[in-house]
């Protein structure tokens, strides 16, 4: 007995049993696989691919790669502070040339132009004076140039460019950059990141909020009525739902114009007309409307789990109907309430097209940014250092709250 | 019905409609004493549910008084009756633990700290759950979940507990159980008890009276065994336990027996209960157990001849369907008991009953 415990378990025809479950599950788990597979293929093609180009995208000097590594080696030692000796103008000198030749060279300057303007021009210049020389010394043609060849910071910026990897994009995503004694805070003209950040932070804020307080009386009267009244209820609250985006912000567009029949309305009664189109205004109230119903249906969804004995309960124990709902009833919505604001919020700091449509210039959020930078600029660095940024911070609110709530706890429906 | 001086809960001629059209209870009266434990029993859309709710103060009568020791309650909120309620599903709150949940009516009340805890403890240790203070419902089981929601419904010491079908979501030998521990809580702790349910076992278990409901009125208000032994009605009859029907029409009539021919060939002696004069149509109404087999001359005014159609064991008696007077659902139940004759399927018998078993009510 002691000795048939100690072997494994044997199917009747001797095969061991582990080896007979594998063999007797392997179909199921094949199909198993085969339906998730598309899905699975789909997902890593069209979101973590796209999310590891763009990662890779905001830390890489792509304009610049394997285009300026002579005076990479060269300027290796270079103290930082100094004007650099004549070794590294030759070696940019040669760096250059080879670029003119390949027609890279306006790629390169247009680059350092980036974080150091006026660089454009005196790249272009010097880059036509060296394309004729066959031999050095470089560094008095350099600095007979323009005399910004002497300027140190110029120099790291060429060495930072020359580099495989920047820090650049994100650093400029939170208004930081380089300096002489390492990190500084970007001057006030250019600094205008963390502003947008807050700004978009602020706004999402304030319609989770809106959502929370408009739709949560509505999400209540929708659980509470015989159903079909609650039906047709809800057909009002999905109707907008199943509106395109766009439509609905022109809507608001037009609705909030200054010729618009808000405006009407209020010529009419108080005799003046109110800005409200392009402002904050009305980009928070186009985005309440727009979000109400995905802060709605999970408190919906969840009010629908409780029994309404719970309040009876809580009433014939003595409680007044104030007091049963706010320990009893309320408590029990908050998975809800967690689910839907987490929702709203989320979906609130990626919003583009309805800032862009009825928001002014100061009402743009992140995303506008990341838009500007991929279609306008074309800088592909900077979108992604922003979009990434923000993917960041929102997985850390996601973090943030399932330590606080907990995601199981969540009820989306 | 006249309000006597112990009576604790009045329904004086209560109605109640939702809709404006239909009455769910019809013209309710019934005066329930202090201390007592009284069920409300009968199929679903009875009224009787209502009726509790009514009295819990969820639902306004749409006519009549409802009294609470001596005071119209008709307008009282519920939060002000001070009645204590035991749901169906325990209605117990998931995001608190068993101790904030006997707590809340407590700590509604306004006691001091000390005071609460010392009553969380006594009710707890009542339903033996002294151990289980820092659980939350879900991690209890059905029969402790039903245990804590009879504590948080008597720790703030109610004079009326209302209870609505508690047992009805526990399997049956939990149920048989807490019935029991219930009546026992009833009796030490002398509260009045109102029981809503649709299990006549329940009722004749637990009772010390029951309101048999149907058709949103009461049929019958008895002790258990009154509904059982004399039944008023033939729905009672046919509610309360296991009955033969078998109908006929009056024959004759006089004060203590009457004659009732039931079919060509049947004339039984029986008990007038609730029939008009003679030639009225009526339900005569026997219980199984009153059936006796092969029944001596004298013993039984009636006595007929049936045939044996199906048996049934069930260990402690056997069911006998037999054929009788053109009936062929008639149940006779075989004690399982020395001297019982074998009996066959096919085989004929004789069978009778005496004239006191035998009940002549409504026409069903």
């Amino acid at each position: 007995m002691a000795v048939a415990e100690t072997l494994p378990s044997l199917t009747i025809d001797g095969v061991p049993l582990k080896v007979k479950l594998a063999r007797a599950e392997r179909s199921r788990k094949l199909k198993a696989v085969g339906l998730v597979l598309p899905l699975f293929a789909f997902v890593v093609l069209t979101f973590l691919y796209p999310i590891v180009v763009l990662a890779q995208k905001s830390i890489l000097n792509e304009e610049t790669i394997g285009r300026l590594t002579r005076t990479n080696e060269a300027l290796a030692n270079w103290d930082g502070v100094s004007v650099p000796d004549e070794a590294a103008f030759a070696a940019l000198a040669v760096d250059l040339k080879q670029a003119q030749e390949r027609r890279e060279a306006s790629e390169i300057a247009k680059r350092i132009n980036s974080e150091f303007s006026g660089a454009m021009s005196r790249f272009k210049s010097v880059t036509r004076k060296v394309a004729d020389m066959e031999s050095g010394p470089y560094k008095e043609v350099f600095l007979s140039s323009d005399e910004i060849w002497s300027d140190p910071a110029l120099w790291r910026v060429i060495r930072s460019v020359s580099n495989t990897y920047t820090p650049y994009y994100w650093l400029t995503a939170v208004d930081l950059r380089q300096g002489a004694e390492g990190l500084e805070r970007a001057p006030a003209g250019e600094a205008i990141f963390l502003d947008v950040y807050a700004r978009t932070f602020w706004i999402a804020g304030v319609v989770t909020v809106l959502t929370l307080i408009l739709g949560f009386p509505v999400a209540y009267l929708l659980a509470t009525q015989p159903a079909h009244r609650a039906n047709i209820l809800m057909i009002f609250v999905m109707l907008p739902f199943w509106t395109s985006l766009l439509v609905r912000t022109t809507a608001w567009f037009v609705l909030l114009r200054s010729e618009g029949p808000l405006n009407d309305l209020a010529e009419m009664i108080v005799n003046n007309r109110f800005e409200m189109i392009f402002t904050r205004f009305g980009t928070i109230v186009a985005m309440t409307h727009i979000q109400l119903p995905f802060t709605l249906l999970p408190i919906y969804s969840v009010m629908k789990t409780i029994p309404p004995s719970h309040v009876r309960a809580a009433r014939s124990l003595g409680a007044g109907p104030f007091h049963a709902f706010w320990k009893v009833y309320f408590p029990q919505t908050v998975p809800g309430i967690a689910a839907g604001c987490l929702l709203t919020f989320i979906l609130c700091l990626g919003y583009y097209i309805t800032p862009a449509l009825v928001g002014g210039p100061r009402d743009q959020m992140v995303s506008y940014y990341v838009a500007y930078y991929m279609n306008n600029v074309i800088n592909f660095g900077q979108a992604a250092a922003l979009g990434m940024m923000l993917l960041i911070i929102t997985m850390v609110l996601y973090w943030a709250y399932n330590r606080l709530v907990g995601i199981d706890k969540m009820k989306l429906g | 019905m006249s309000t006597s001086a112990n009576s604790f809960v009045n329904f004086i001629d209560v109605q109640k409609s939702y809709d404006g059209e239909t009455l769910v209870v019809k013209d309710l009266n019934l005066s329930i004493r202090r201390g007592e434990f009284l069920t409300l029993l009968g199929p679903s859309g009875s009224g009787k549910t209502t009726t509790l709710m009514m009295l819990a103060g969820f639902e306004v009568p749409t006519h009549g008084r409802i009294e609470l020791d001596g005071r119209e309650i008709n307008n009282l909120a519920p939060h002000k009756r001070n009645i204590g309620m035991v749901f169906q599903n325990y209605a117990l709150f998931p995001h608190m633990t068993v101790e904030e949940n006997l707590g809340f009516p407590l700590a509604v009340r306004k006691l001091p700290k000390a005071e609460i805890d010392a009553k969380i403890d006594r009710a707890l240790a009542m339903v033996q759950l002294s151990q289980m203070r820092k659980r939350r419902p879900a991690q209890l089981s059905g029969g402790q979940q039903q245990r804590v929601a009879l504590a948080r419904a008597l720790v703030f010491d109610p004079k009326l507990v209302l209870m609505d079908e508690p047992l009805g979501a526990l399997d049956k030998q939990l149920r048989e159980h807490m019935q029991i521990e219930i009546k026992h809580i009833h009796q030490s702790l002398g509260v009045t008890v109102v029981y809503v349910t649709h299990d006549q076992s329940e009722a004749l278990t637990m009772s010390d009276r029951v309101a048999v409901f149907n058709d949103g009125a009461i049929q019958q208000l008895a002790t258990p065994a009154d509904l059982y032994e004399r039944p008023q009605n033939s729905f009672v009859a046919q509610f309360i336990g296991e009955n033969n029907r078998l109908s006929g029409v009056v024959t004759e009539l006089n004060g203590s027996h009457c004659r009732v021919k039931v079919g060509e060939a049947g004339d039984i002696r029986a008990l007038p209960v609730g029939i008009g004069n003679v030639g009225a149509r009526t339900t005569l109404s026997l219980r199984p157990e009153r059936v006796r087999i092969n029944p001596t001359n004298g013993a039984c005014a009636n006595q007929f001849e049936a045939r044996v159609e199906e048996l049934i064991y069930l260990g402690d008696h056997t069911r006998a369907r037999v054929q009788v007077l053109g009936h062929a659902n008639f149940v006779v139940k075989v004690p399982n008991a020395e001297g019982v004759p074998d009996l066959k399927p096919g085989s004929t018998i004789r069978i009778g009953w005496r004239t006191e078993d035998c009940r002549a009510l409504d026409a069903f």
